[in-house]
């Protein structure tokens, strides 16, 4: 009974403390703060390089960042933010998560059987994952997620899926990756090259029907568009100049594609 | 006088909190990366556990010894510890905005660092009066502090060195927070 009665005693009065200490001496929150911090999505998914919502809200009154950095807010919201704030708005260019990697179940061969704990970063640890390429993506949903908007999906044949429109370009999953297939790309790239396993053309197809084998035909169409890696039998888009999406055509194993 | 003064230096250097007693390790690795947020942790530290130290002493002695509840203690003082840090920060905010800015996240942090609630904890199991249990616990979170400045200097000056790529990043840190321990255990002869 003594021991209900002096934790509920310490709790209430710890809380009517607090309470009305904050009643009192609380610090009322920057009317502006606030409006700005509704404009924003409240997801916090810190793609503008702020700690949340309210870091950059708060970065935004002080003057220290500029309207326009957040990709998860309403359209004309980073506007209304600006005349609220008296500043222009810097609008930063669209950037959408590309999960580079097309060997999904149907194309790719597995190594081993993969039974443990149902996430990428584990499965990486045995063995560096189930699938016979070491490039592939493992198809656990480790980026699914962490993904704040939903907009990841691991499909039927377990290949991790960017829904590009709902995706924002926060870049949380490209952390969270182990294989580190996650890129943030251009929102007007319309085709990738979905591979990024640098070894030599028959190797990798040996392991996957989907790997870029590097041989060159879409650098030879669209060579403004297209280019190889330096060193490695990849093929890799030019994202200051993104190629058409009829160039997809081209691509034999079909790792160019949307 | 003189047993204050044993008290003090005692905590300080001969029963340090980090590296005698291991408690508040994680503050200690994790704010430990450059001198600045060292002594922004550091001043929190020893800014809460004095103020944690006073009451937490004197609900012990108010309430859980006259009632012969002390098993409690875990418990209510998690609960003291953690509504006084919150409360100072409101008080910080309104009252002294350079110094909520200068401690800035490392406030709120301090709820769950155990070194806080390791001494108010030491405090009731010595039974140390009021006024001994608040100087305890400001000497105490000195010595946190001393620590944590002391480390973060060599690892600010380790990140200019090439370690081997083993030992690179947190290997290096714990068998340099070993060392560091090991140094300070030079100071067991000074007093009890």
């Amino acid at each position: 009974m003594v021991t209900l009665v002096i934790i509920v005693v310490v709790g209430l009065l710890t809380g009517i403390a607090i309470a009305l200490v904050s009643r009192w001496f609380g610090v009322e929150p920057n009317p502006v703060e606030e409006e700005v911090r509704n404009l924003l999505s409240g997801a916090n998914c810190g793609g503008c390089g702020f700690p949340g919502c309210a870091g950059y809200a708060k970065a935004l009154v002080a003057g220290a960042a500029k309207p326009g950095a957040c990709s998860s807010q309403c359209a004309g919201a980073a506007e209304k933010m600006a005349k609220l704030l008296g500043v222009a708005v810097v609008h930063k260019e669209p950037k959408v998560a590309v999960v580079f990697c097309s060997g999904d179940d149907m194309k790719a061969t597995r190594q081993a059987l993969y039974n443990g704990i149902n996430d990428c970063r584990d499965a990486m640890i045995v063995a560096a994952g189930a699938k016979t390429c070491a490039y592939g993506c493992l198809g656990l949903g480790a980026c699914a997620r962490v993904c704040p908007f939903g907009a990841i999906e691991i499909n039927e044949h377990r290949l991790a899926v960017v829904h590009k429109e709902i995706c924002v370009g926060c870049g949380k999953c490209v952390g969270a990756c182990p294989k580190k297939l996650i890129k943030l790309v251009p929102k007007s790239a319309e085709i990738h090259v979905h591979c990024m396993n640098p070894v030599r053309g028959p190797e990798k197809f040996k392991a996957c029907k989907a790997a870029c084998i590097g041989c060159g035909k879409c650098v030879k169409t669209a060579p403004e568009h297209v280019k190889l890696v330096p060193g490695a039998a990849l093929a890799e888009v030019d994202y200051g100049n993104p190629p058409p999406e009829a160039l997809a055509e081209v691509c034999p194993t079909h790792a160019l594609r949307k | 006088m003189a047993s204050y003064i044993s008290l003090i230096l005692g905590c300080i250097l001969v029963n340090n909190f980090v590296l005698t007693q291991i408690l508040g390790i994680c503050p200690f690795l994790g704010v430990s990366k450059s001198t600045k947020t060292a002594l922004g942790m550091g001043g929190a530290v020893i800014f809460v556990m004095t103020i944690a130290g006073f009451f937490t002493s004197l609900i012990y002695h108010s309430m859980l010894k006259p009632y012969g509840v002390a098993y409690l203690q875990t418990i209510v003082f998690i609960l003291a510890i953690a509504g006084i840090v919150q409360i100072l920060e409101i008080l910080l905010q309104r009252f002294s905005e350079p110094l909520y800015k200068a401690l800035g996240i490392y406030l709120p942090l301090i709820t769950t660092n155990c070194a806080v609630l390791g001494a108010a904890l030491i405090c009731s199991q010595k039974d140390y009066g009021l006024l001994k249990s608040t100087i305890y616990c400001a000497a105490s979170a000195t010595g946190f502090a001393l620590a944590l400045l002391i480390f973060s200097s060599i690892r600010e000056r380790l990140d200019l060195a090439r370690p081997p790529m083993v030992l690179k990043g947190l290997p290096l840190t714990l068998i340099t927070a070993g060392l560091l321990a090991m140094a300070f255990m030079g100071f067991s002869g000074l007093g009890k």
